[in-house]
């Protein structure tokens, strides 16, 4: 805008030449301004076509082939999806994987008593916050290789603790009812502090007025807590609700470590475990590719599922 | 503040009669500097007492990794466990760095994190900067596209991206770890772009007007603007490429290649027939510890950033 301005000396002789002859530099303004915005913007682009667009049509391609990832692809049509229909592997896979997320509604609740007991005016505020942030930061690798050692039957620290109150712990790991939950316990360990420094922030933000309001229409504790602050913190809510879904899904690495096999009777192998497993381990890559993709639709389609319902309850996340 | 003063008296002299009657002004004096708001001591002490058990809860693994890594070998198998080893065996983090991968982990670690959080950083702003503040028809297309890679989860990709890697040869290399990666960041992007609409575009015209090229106006006048947001995505970043463990088992074969996360991944399994627990928790440890620093040191960045993340979404 700035640079449409014609030079001082000139504006007493503005002429339908100038004018041309301004609109032109202007162009050619707009001309550099758009060569280095897109140069700007090319990084990310480029990444975004090579490593994202381009191995997406790939794979949906590579889903109807028969492919071992090094010879020939063999055009086989719908076959891998219909397998994947009859394959009880990945019907007990998706299973599991849904079954973890259990740990979500757990963890949220836990995380949010937290970070209310956090809101008020207690001493240690800031250390407490910090303590509960480090499983978060740890690496899961080393996390879930410390919890495997935990879990041990006979010396492991969590039947250790079950028996200080008499309880006789299971061979977590290594039992088929018990290995899953021991999963999700750890899970929820581990992502707490993430949820209840969310949940701190959003508990924080609620304006006091409006418990001081409800307190002179008689609210109680609970009345408060359910009108006000539930309400309140939906946003961030739905926010966990959503990201815990998605990384929940591609749950991985604490099952790859702590059950390198896919626990006893296979009662912890999730999807991305068993598509891992038949792509690189088996190369069965056209199969595992139509799974990698069915994953990432059901994905798409849950996020899309939350969206839908948090518009519908009238509530912006802004 | 007219709760508290009906409230906390009452308190006050429940605490002041338990402690003799006598100390009655001096105790009221405290709660009320505690107390500040509406809280009543009493619940406060209470849920002091609770945040302190989950604290316990939260730590005493760590701790446990801390000690079973000075443990004698056999020290491990004591019952009841002992908290603190006897002997301390500091051997156990000598043979760590001496006979193991471990110390190539941390600088393939490093070379990984490192160049894809610095490099990326760059791309990723100067994009933010482009996408926030210049003219380029159809740019919030380009964002909304940058955008929908968020929505498509690394599993999905895995496969072809491993066979185009593995076309060019670059298996058991760490560049499928970093070229992908370097190009730029959506959640990155997403932040500054965020965070540049509140710079007025009036400042970015004034640069302009005084010939600055677009290189100067992003080097002498944006970066140190966005500095902040930068550097807490950039640690958030950095965290993530250091503990990631998928993309690196799929690619890295050699144990010398490994990055950290594989390493001790393949330590887990290698020294458990071994029954070397001191030398897989000692492991676990360096490969927690760096990062346990970054955040120490960073605190304060990291969980702004971290509760701001909450809200901006």
């Amino acid at each position: 805008m700035a640079t449409t301005a014609p030079p001082d000396q000139a504006i007493a002789t503005w002429t339908k030449a100038d004018a041309k002859a301004s609109r032109k530099r202007n162009a050619k303004l707009h001309r550099k301004e758009y060569v280095w915005a897109a140069a700007f913007m090319a990084a990310p682009v480029i990444g975004w076509v090579a490593f994202l667009l381009f191995p997406m049509a790939f794979s949906i391609y590579a889903s109807f082939t028969n492919w071992n990832g090094i010879g020939k692809m063999k055009f086989i049509g719908v076959q891998n999806y219909v397998n994947l229909v009859s394959d009880p592997y990945f019907w007990k896979a998706l299973w599991n994987t849904v079954f973890y997320m259990i740990g979500i509604p757990i963890g949220l609740a836990l995380s949010l008593a937290l970070a209310l007991a956090l809101s008020r005016s207690i001493r240690g505020r800031t250390f407490f916050r910090t303590v509960y942030y480090i499983p978060v930061i740890s690496s899961l690798a080393a996390i879930a290789i410390l919890w495997q050692w935990a879990y041990n039957g006979d010396f492991g620290l969590v039947n250790q603790f079950l028996a200080v109150f008499g309880i006789e712990g299971p061979n977590w790991l290594m039992d088929a009812t018990w290995a899953k939950p021991a999963l999700i316990i750890m899970a929820v360990w581990k992502g707490l502090g993430y949820s209840m420094l969310l949940y701190l922030a959003a508990v924080q933000a609620v304006p006091q007025s409006l418990y001081e309001a409800a307190s002179l229409d008689g609210a109680n504790a609970w009345q408060k807590f359910r009108k006000i602050t539930l309400p309140m913190v939906r946003p961030v809510t739905f926010f966990l609700v959503v990201t815990n879904i998605i990384g929940g899904a591609m749950i991985f690495t604490e099952i790859n470590i702590m059950t390198p096999t896919g626990g006893p009777q296979w009662s912890t192998a999730s999807l991305v475990w068993y598509i891992w497993q038949k792509a690189f381990k088996n190369l069965q890559m056209g199969y595992a590719t139509s799974m990698a993709l069915v994953l990432g639709i059901l994905v798409l389609i849950v996020t899309a599922i939350q969206f839908r319902m948090n518009r519908a309850n009238n509530f912006s996340i802004d | 503040m007219s709760l508290t003063s009906s409230t906390s008296p009452t308190a006050d002299a429940a605490v002041a009669r338990a402690a003799g009657g006598r100390e009655l002004p001096r105790t009221r004096g405290m709660f009320r500097k505690t107390g500040a708001t509406q809280d009543s001591p009493l619940v406060n002490a209470v849920l002091t007492v609770v945040l302190a058990v989950f604290a316990v809860i939260m730590v005493a693994p760590l701790v446990w990794m801390v000690s079973t890594s000075l443990k004698t070998k056999e020290g491990v198998y004591s019952l009841p466990p002992e908290w603190i080893p006897n002997p301390f065996v500091w051997d156990t983090y000598v043979r760590l760095f001496d006979d193991t991968f471990v110390l190539s982990g941390i600088k393939n670690s490093l070379i990984v994190s490192l160049s894809v959080t610095i490099i990326g950083s760059v791309f990723s702003a100067v994009a933010a900067f482009a996408l926030a503040k210049m003219r380029l028809p159809g740019k919030n297309a380009i964002f909304l596209m940058l955008l929908s890679g968020m929505m498509v989860p690394f599993p999905t990709l895995m496969i072809p991206q491993f066979i185009m890697f593995s076309r060019i040869g670059w298996v058991d290399t760490l560049l499928p770890l970093i070229v992908p990666v370097i190009l730029g960041n959506v959640i990155m992007i997403f932040f500054l772009r965020q965070y540049l609409h509140n710079v007025p575009d009036s400042l970015v015209e004034a640069a302009k007007i005084d010939g600055a090229s677009y290189l100067t106006i992003f080097w002498k006048l944006i970066l140190p603007l966005i500095r902040p947001a930068i550097a807490a995505q950039f640690i958030l970043w950095f965290m993530f490429v250091w503990n990631d463990y998928l993309a690196p088992i799929i690619y890295l074969n050699s144990p010398e290649k490994q990055t950290l996360q594989v390493v001790i991944a393949n330590m887990n399994v290698q020294y458990a027939t071994q029954r070397d627990y001191p030398l897989i928790m000692a492991a676990s440890v360096v490969s927690v510890l760096p990062i346990l620093i970054v955040f120490l040191v960073f605190q304060r960045q990291i969980i702004e950033s971290i509760a701001l993340t909450g809200s901006k979404t």
